[in-house]
């Protein structure tokens, strides 16, 4: 397969690529509908920045109630360090190997590597989901239940909130590779993954607040 | 088939990008252990180990902004910048607004629920 790159005339040294939509742009081998991939992107980046402020607010709602704990337990008793670590270790390395999907889907023109990559990072997704739930049991067998305090009402309509983000992007995941199997990496296929990996990536962002917050600010 | 034949510019730029991943990856992984680390191996006095903590979470969060999200300072992509810097602007009205009017209330009624 050969690729003609046009050069523009009375250009030197070639001109940067025209950059469409904020996060990675796949370049202008990937013109076909770099359009309407502009408008849908940036749509997406608004969708996300209100889903930041519900996030944001409820991080507020949790910090008002640190102190109503109710005699019931509290976050010294509930939150552990080391699970905490790994479910960290967990989204951060599916947010770098979505990275490599994108680069994979941008330079390469087989699928076999990016449906990897792709797979690495639903996988990894999925650990963090199995490991998270088994902490939400575990807290739940301890007396942790989301009646028993205001502290324990917000935590659970906060961290879960984020697990069921996690939820649907993979499911959006599985979805995309349904989509590869059957129609091959197409330009719709192209455009749901810059947006979900623009999800994945923001639900990293959203994770740093509450491992430090939650978790971190609970321990110490 | 594997490999789409990469022009010259292509190929620079496809390294350059592949560079800010790792990039990224490398320093959010020392912002994340940072914390950890003292949280489980030192006994800092709490107060230095909040703004620890703190501090390491913003910067990693403006780490993952720039080398997962690429939100650059660059003039193209200032739309972009601006709805974020927006969106901070709202949160920190409505999150420190409600700090600040139910901590007042707790200080003045409910000093039990004062951390």
């Amino acid at each position: 397969m050969t690729m003609t790159t046009k050069t523009q005339p009375g250009h030197a040294s070639p001109a940067k690529p025209r950059v469409h939509h904020p996060g990675l742009n796949l370049g202008p081998a990937h013109q076909e509908s770099e359009d309407t991939r502009e408008e849908m992107v940036f749509g997406f980046w608004v969708f996300m920045m209100s889903d930041l402020i519900l996030f944001g607010l409820l991080f507020g709602t949790y910090v008002t109630m640190l102190g109503g704990t109710a005699g019931g337990p509290g976050p010294g008793e509930l939150f552990e360090l080391k699970s905490a670590f790994i479910e960290t270790m967990l989204l951060l390395i599916s947010s770098f190997t979505f990275g490599m999907a994108s680069l994979a889907l941008k330079y390469r023109n087989d699928r076999k590597v990016l449906v990897i990559w792709l797979l690495v990072t639903l996988l990894l997704g999925l650990g963090f989901l199995a490991h998270e739930l088994y902490d939400f049991h575990k807290m739940f067998t301890e007396g942790g239940v989301p009646s028993r305090s205001g502290f324990l009402s917000s935590f659970f309509s906060l961290v879960p909130l984020h697990g069921l983000h996690v939820t649907g992007a993979c499911i959006w995941l599985i979805a995309i590779l349904g989509q590869i199997a059957v129609y091959g990496v197409d330009s719709f296929v192209k455009s749901s993954l810059l947006r979900l990996a623009i999800l994945w990536h923001f639900l990293d962002i959203v994770w740093i607040g509450i491992f430090s917050l939650v978790y971190l600010g609970g321990i110490v | 088939m594997s490999h789409r034949q990469l022009s010259e510019q292509e190929a620079r730029e496809k390294s350059s990008e592949l560079r800010t991943y790792l990039w990224g990856f490398g320093l959010a992984l020392v912002l994340t252990l940072i914390p950890f680390g003292l949280a489980a191996y030192t006994q800092m006095a709490s107060g230095t180990l909040y703004i620890v903590i703190a501090v390491c979470a913003v910067i990693q969060i403006v780490v993952h902004f720039r080398f997962f999200l690429h939100i650059t300072l660059a003039k193209n992509k200032r739309e972009d910048l601006q709805l974020i810097l927006f969106t901070v602007l709202i949160l920190a009205i409505m999150v420190g607004g409600t700090l600040w009017i139910l901590f007042n209330l707790y200080y003045r009624m409910m000093p039990d629920m004062l951390p």
